[in-house]
């Protein structure tokens, strides 16, 4: 999905410099946004960092207390939620008990006065994209937890609504029907062509789905670009930390080339070489992230002095398709690296206590400076 | 053998536990109504204790004779004055269950949906009223509504009439006197249920394009049925029955069952007819309580899955 490419050509919703508190606490802290026709773009932070609210905001059910929101060009201050082109799905997926599953989905096609045999018709359709026509007769309680997700999808979708905000879509899924249901999403948004809103703490869910990511910390949008941006390129300490793993040394900048440049890090007796050109005041404080599966792990001493360090494996996580080695440097610092188990056989596998030689390749650091 | 012990002890425990309100109910219920029963079908008897017994040992035959009375009953078909009371009372608290249904809904709402503090300051003033007898607040009303009472005496003073009007010993009266006094039982079980809602079943109603009142009507109203239904049997049963407010400020020209009960058992002292109504009455209101029981039960089979 990341590498979808992304139509900017039509902004259909424009989020300016919407702030909104509530009494002293500032839960959306002037975010501006774009977001654009066909994408599926993703909140994504930890509770309490806002997304939410703005997710609420778009819906209706929270008014900004400063700035614009603006749908498909249209200002939504004073719109109830009633009577905006967004349909939402909840987090606790909100069906209702005393409906039938068909009466759920029908619902919103009531409230807008369509004929029975139009409602009829489009509840079937519908219920046979998220294959519930089985089920129509049921009630909520005798459905399972991936059930009602998809009931509570199909309430939403049959509407046709032009943005589709989603709630924390699968987090109430075990992890193999999460997997699952994360490309039945995709499928139905490529399918629909609904631009989606999505609100998630899951990163991976995040990866997954979206085809931007706007990271938030603390009310702000910290990052937006593709996942591939956010995870690659992260403008941040607390991006690059949020997402996924890394390893981050603190140190100093002691050469400053356009081409490149040379930080010194306490924990680390190598100076780091980055074959990139950074904007940062000469002398400045830095940070240089390495994500764990960008670090080469042998028993043997890499060519050359730098990008490189030498420690003793203390820890082994073996997950199957790959195994975390947490080795620790004689400065003491702890470094992850995640090795892919490629051969069946352990025979050649590092094990615990064995000195090692990490060592990156120039391209591989990311200089962070805020 | 100490596992077997301690099964017969928890055995013995839970049994204690469910068993004294099963004594209770059997002592002050069941052989009451036993003994109601029995009445019913006795015949009545100027000297005490009012009725004559249902077996008596008869000397001639040398053995006991069972004579059953169902003339009682008979009375109850053929005096058209129960049958008009029996309905007149129906309708009585039909419209006072109605009644407090209309004004104990947006009570019960309200106090659901404000904070706990308030919420609690709410809840104690519905109960309040309970900590007075029941019958100085009837007769509170007596006061408010007779001829030269409060509310005439206010209405003539504020001039916005010249004549007092009859708000005493009327339907009107009797109304406001059960409404007056069952609204708590209205009140509380919608309450309960009110406040358990799930709030973002209304803004999913809202974002599905329903209106706050469409919402009302088609989420919030089908989901308090059993706190409404509850809360109707609650009003209505002891309604029907009712004899101290239509005898203290209803009509005298019409009565309630309640009061022809009372007068049957206390002025005309004719125990058996009265026990007979008391017999018809409970078997009437049974009939309500059993369905509610059923749809409870229906509903509590929907819930455990």
């Amino acid at each position: 999905m990341s590498q979808k490419t992304i139509d900017r050509s039509h902004e259909y919703v424009r989020i300016e410099g919407v702030t909104k508190r509530f009494g002293d606490f500032v839960a959306v802290d002037n975010v501006s946004l774009s977001i654009f026709k066909g994408e599926i773009f993703c909140l994504l932070g930890g509770s309490g960092c806002g997304k939410t609210t703005l997710l609420r905001m778009l819906a209706g059910f929270e008014s900004p207390t400063s700035g614009r929101l603006l749908i498909d060009g249209q200002d939504m201050a004073g719109i109830p939620p009633y009577d905006r082109p967004v349909n939402m799905m909840f987090q606790s997926y909100a069906l209702f008990p005393h409906m039938t599953v068909e009466k759920n989905v029908a619902f919103g096609l009531e409230q807008e006065g369509l004929s029975k045999a139009e409602i009829a018709k489009r509840v079937g359709e519908m219920l046979d994209i998220v294959r519930l026509g089985d089920f129509a007769r049921r009630k909520p309680h005798q459905l399972s937890g991936g059930q009602r997700q998809r009931v509570a999808l199909a309430r939403a979708l049959v509407k046709r609504p032009k943005l589709l905000l989603l709630d924390e879509p699968l987090g109430a899924l075990d992890k193999k029907l999460r997997e699952h249901t994360q490309f039945e999403l995709i499928n139905l948004q490529e399918q629909l062509g609904v631009t989606f809103v999505v609100v998630t703490h899951d990163q991976e869910e995040a990866m997954t789905l979206a085809t931007r990511i706007g990271v938030m910390n603390k009310g702000q949008i910290v990052q937006v670009g593709t996942p591939t941006d956010i995870y690659e390129f992260p403008n941040s300490r607390f991006v690059a930390d949020f997402i996924g793993s890394v390893n981050m040394f603190d140190g100093q900048l002691v050469e400053d080339e356009p081409g490149h440049v040379r930080i010194r890090c306490n924990e680390l007796e190598a100076t780091v070489f980055v074959s990139h050109g950074i904007s940062a005041p000469p002398e400045a404080k830095v940070s240089v992230a390495i994500r764990p599966e960008k670090i080469e792990m042998s028993r043997s001493a890499p060519v050359g002095t730098e990008n490189c360090a030498k420690g003793v494996v203390k820890e082994i996580a073996y997950m199957g398709d790959l195994s975390v080695y947490l080795v620790r440097l004689e400065s003491g610092r702890m470094v992850r690296v995640t090795i892919p188990n490629v051969e069946r056989h352990a025979d050649e596998r590092i094990v615990w206590e064995e000195t090692v030689h990490l060592s990156w390749r120039p391209s591989s650091p990311v200089v962070l400076t805020i | 053998m100490d596992k077997v012990l301690a099964t017969l002890h928890s055995l013995a425990g839970k049994r204690l536990v469910i068993g004294v309100p099963y004594v209770w109910l059997l002592l002050f219920f069941v052989v009451p109504f036993l003994i109601v029963f029995k009445i019913s079908f006795s015949w009545m008897q100027p000297i005490q204790p009012g009725y004559a017994p249902l077996f008596a040992w008869v000397e001639e035959t040398q053995r006991f004779v069972a004579t059953l009375n169902l003339s009682n009953y008979q009375v109850l078909l053929q005096d058209s004055l129960y049958l008009s009371t029996f309905l007149y009372s129906v309708k009585v608290a039909a419209i006072s269950t109605v009644l407090c249904l209309l004004v104990g809904y947006p009570m019960a709402y309200a106090i659901a949906r404000c904070g706990p503090s308030t919420r609690n300051l709410f809840l104690m003033l519905i109960i309040l009223p309970f900590w007075t007898s029941f019958l100085l607040r009837v007769y509170a009303w007596v006061g408010l509504l007779k001829t030269n009472g409060v509310i005439n005496n206010t209405l003539l003073a504020l001039g916005i009439i010249d004549q007092p009007l009859t708000l005493l010993y009327t339907d009107f009266a009797v109304y406001i006197g059960i409404v007056y006094s069952y609204l708590p039982f209205m009140i509380l079980p919608l309450f309960s249920n009110l406040e358990k809602h799930d709030l973002t079943l209304l803004e999913a109603a809202s974002d599905l394009g329903a209106s706050p009142m469409k919402a009302f009507f088609k989420v919030t109203l089908p989901l308090s049925m059993p706190g409404i239904v509850a809360g109707c049997l609650l009003v209505f049963i002891p309604a029907v029955g009712e004899f101290v407010i239509p005898s203290l400020l209803g009509r005298t020209d019409q009565l309630m069952i309640g009061t022809v009960l009372s007068a049957q058992f206390f002025s005309a002292r004719n125990w058996p007819v009265a026990s007979a109504v008391a017999i018809v009455l409970l078997l009437l209101l049974l009939l309500p309580i059993l369905l509610f029981q059923r749809y409870q039960r229906r509903e509590l089979e929907a819930a455990k899955r």
